[in-house]
């Protein structure tokens, strides 16, 4: 009976710190996968610039379409999959989470044929992220527009 | 140089923490999330705000999704200096044209290629 209570309180201590300790885990493992991600697009836009000596904003939109190929290249390899159910937000947030969602969208109704299975499909998640952008550009910049009083 | 990758590092692994601790203590999917990281993008750069961070941290700024919101804002508010409302609807995609674009292309090309795994 009392090993039983005791077991009962050591399960109950358990389950309170047991999703604490996740919690903190996944943040540090987004922290530091998220962060590589983003220095290696400085660094590749600075490798880009010395490489083929072009300007800085051309060679962000390379680093940019590098990124989501590589997302796009490992999604289809397989193995993109794994690494998103271990770092979570740190792949999902930076624009590698945008090409991945539309690419597993894409192979997953593959079988539906070319144009109501990839056509349709292929922006089944990555859709909202396009529609809740330009709708809220288009009404912060027609705010931005007003309080800068060139409307017309 | 050495200072950029390091705000870079910073910058984006902070905003990826921010995601994480949303994710986990709410009931928002990453769906939602990456909605509202680029609404905040876009209201970031209604004052020019998220533009001083861009020129300040450099790659860091551009990977993240907020930059989507950022880049959707930021054309539109090019165009629109000559043409007004219209303009803003007109250079909207100007400057993630390259970024949508590509990850059309590449998602079709390699969904012909590869197949569906597990």
């Amino acid at each position: 009976m009392v090993i039983k209570m005791i077991n009962k309180k050591y399960d109950n201590i358990v389950e309170k710190h047991k999703p604490t300790e996740t919690r903190s885990k996944n943040a540090l493992v987004a922290f530091l996968i998220g962060g590589v991600v983003g220095l290696i697009g400085e660094g590749l836009i600075q490798l880009y610039c010395c490489l083929w000596h072009v300007s800085r904003t051309v060679s962000s939109v390379y680093m940019i379409i590098t990124l989501i190929f590589l997302a796009a290249l490992f999604t289809a390899l397989g193995f993109f999959d794994k690494w998103v159910n271990f770092a979570r937000c740190g792949l999902l947030i930076p624009i590698t989470g945008f090409s991945h969602s539309m690419m597993s969208a894409a192979l997953e109704y593959k079988k539906e044929g070319p144009i109501y299975g990839i056509g349709s499909n292929a922006f089944k998640l990555a859709g909202s992220v396009i529609v809740y952008g330009v709708v809220s550009a288009w009404t912060f910049g027609v705010i931005r527009l007003l309080i800068g009083g060139s409307l017309l | 140089m050495i200072e950029k990758l390091l705000l870079s590092f910073l910058f984006c692994g902070a905003v990826c923490l921010i995601a994480q601790v949303i994710l986990d203590n709410t009931k928002l999917t990453p769906g939602h999330i990456t909605s509202i990281f680029v609404i905040i993008g876009a209201l970031l750069d209604t004052f020019s705000i998220y533009d001083v961070i861009v020129e300040k941290v450099g790659g860091g700024a551009m990977v993240p999704i907020t930059s989507f919101g950022h880049q959707l804002i930021h054309g539109g508010l090019q165009q629109a200096q000559g043409m007004g409302v219209f303009g803003l609807v007109m250079g909207m995609f100007d400057l993630t044209a390259s970024g949508i674009s590509a990850a059309i292309i590449f998602s079709f090309f390699l969904t012909l290629i590869f197949k569906p795994r597990n």
